[in-house]
């Protein structure tokens, strides 16, 4: 199993990233299925932090630090305003109950094992990129190839606030 | 260690984790961040691919991707959010089982 893994005992970026993916797996699995929703919240935290830590495993810097600023700083703050304004810290059991957890579980594993089984037994040639910095290439993609879209992205965003803010504001009261 | 067969595990174990969440659970804002998770195990696939499979071009496709992704996602948390709001303002509720004032 640990040799399968590819895992060279006394390499010590092995570790690392075996803590990276466990801290993202551990807190995904809490974030999923624990009892209180404050807890869930945080441990999305985790996971979020374990995710940017596998991007610049991966060599991607510019998004590693796109996903602190957006994941951690902007996302997340929204889902704890979330929790916050829709529940009472206290209430552990507050309509936090799961339905179908065993037709869910099989659901899930069936994905699981469906993708392991593609990325195991497909024959990938593997090419690794060098590591060098990627920021600027992102940059000019973004003006460049993939132009439209950023703009049609950016046109989404736009309207989705527009419609978040409209949706979430209080109704005046009627006279 | 760091090859693409582990990281398209770890990208699909967090996939099947949102997708467990998805199904399994009640609270509207667990459902929320389950969504979450499955766009950022998207996002890790994308960026592994990116890593091992570079392209002829310097400009890496799947960082592109990735951060059009998170423009989505960020809309998508501001508008789930503001209609969970909204709905709990009006029924004092986040339970998705609740959630039927359009069937009959």
């Amino acid at each position: 199993m640990i040799a399968a893994l590819g895992i060279r005992l006394g390499d010590p970026a092995a570790y690392v990233f075996l803590a990276f993916a466990a801290m993202t797996c551990g807190s995904a699995l809490i974030v999923a299925a624990s009892r209180n929703i404050v807890y869930s919240a945080y441990a999305l935290l985790l996971t979020f932090f374990g995710v940017a830590g596998l991007y610049a495993f991966l060599d991607a810097d510019f998004i590693a630090a796109a996903q602190l600023l957006v994941y951690v700083g902007g996302i997340l703050v929204l889902i704890l305003f979330g929790v916050m304004l829709t529940h009472k810290i206290r209430d552990i059991n507050l309509s936090n109950e799961t339905t179908n957890p065993i037709i869910g579980a099989a659901i899930a594993g069936f994905i699981f094992l469906a993708l392991a089984y593609v990325s195991i037994y497909t024959k990938w040639d593997v090419v690794e990129r060098t590591a060098s910095p990627t920021t600027g290439e992102i940059g000019k993609a973004f003006v460049g190839k993939y132009l439209l879209p950023f703009e049609a992205s950016s046109v989404l965003l736009l309207g989705a606030l527009i419609g978040a803010a409209y949706l979430a504001r209080r109704e005046k009261e009627k006279p | 260690m760091l090859t693409l067969h582990n990281c398209l595990l770890l990208s699909a174990l967090l996939f099947a984790t949102g997708v467990f969440g998805v199904i399994a659970r009640r609270n509207v804002l667990i459902v929320l961040m389950s969504i979450e998770l499955m766009l950022n195990g998207v996002n890790v696939a994308f960026v592994s691919f990116a890593k091992f499979y570079p392209g002829s071009s310097l400009a890496p496709a799947g960082h592109v991707f990735v951060l059009l992704t998170m423009a989505v996602a960020a809309a998508e948390a501001a508008v789930g959010l503001a209609i969970v709001i909204a709905w709990f303002r009006n029924r004092k509720t986040t339970d998705t089982d609740d959630m039927r004032s359009l069937r009959w």
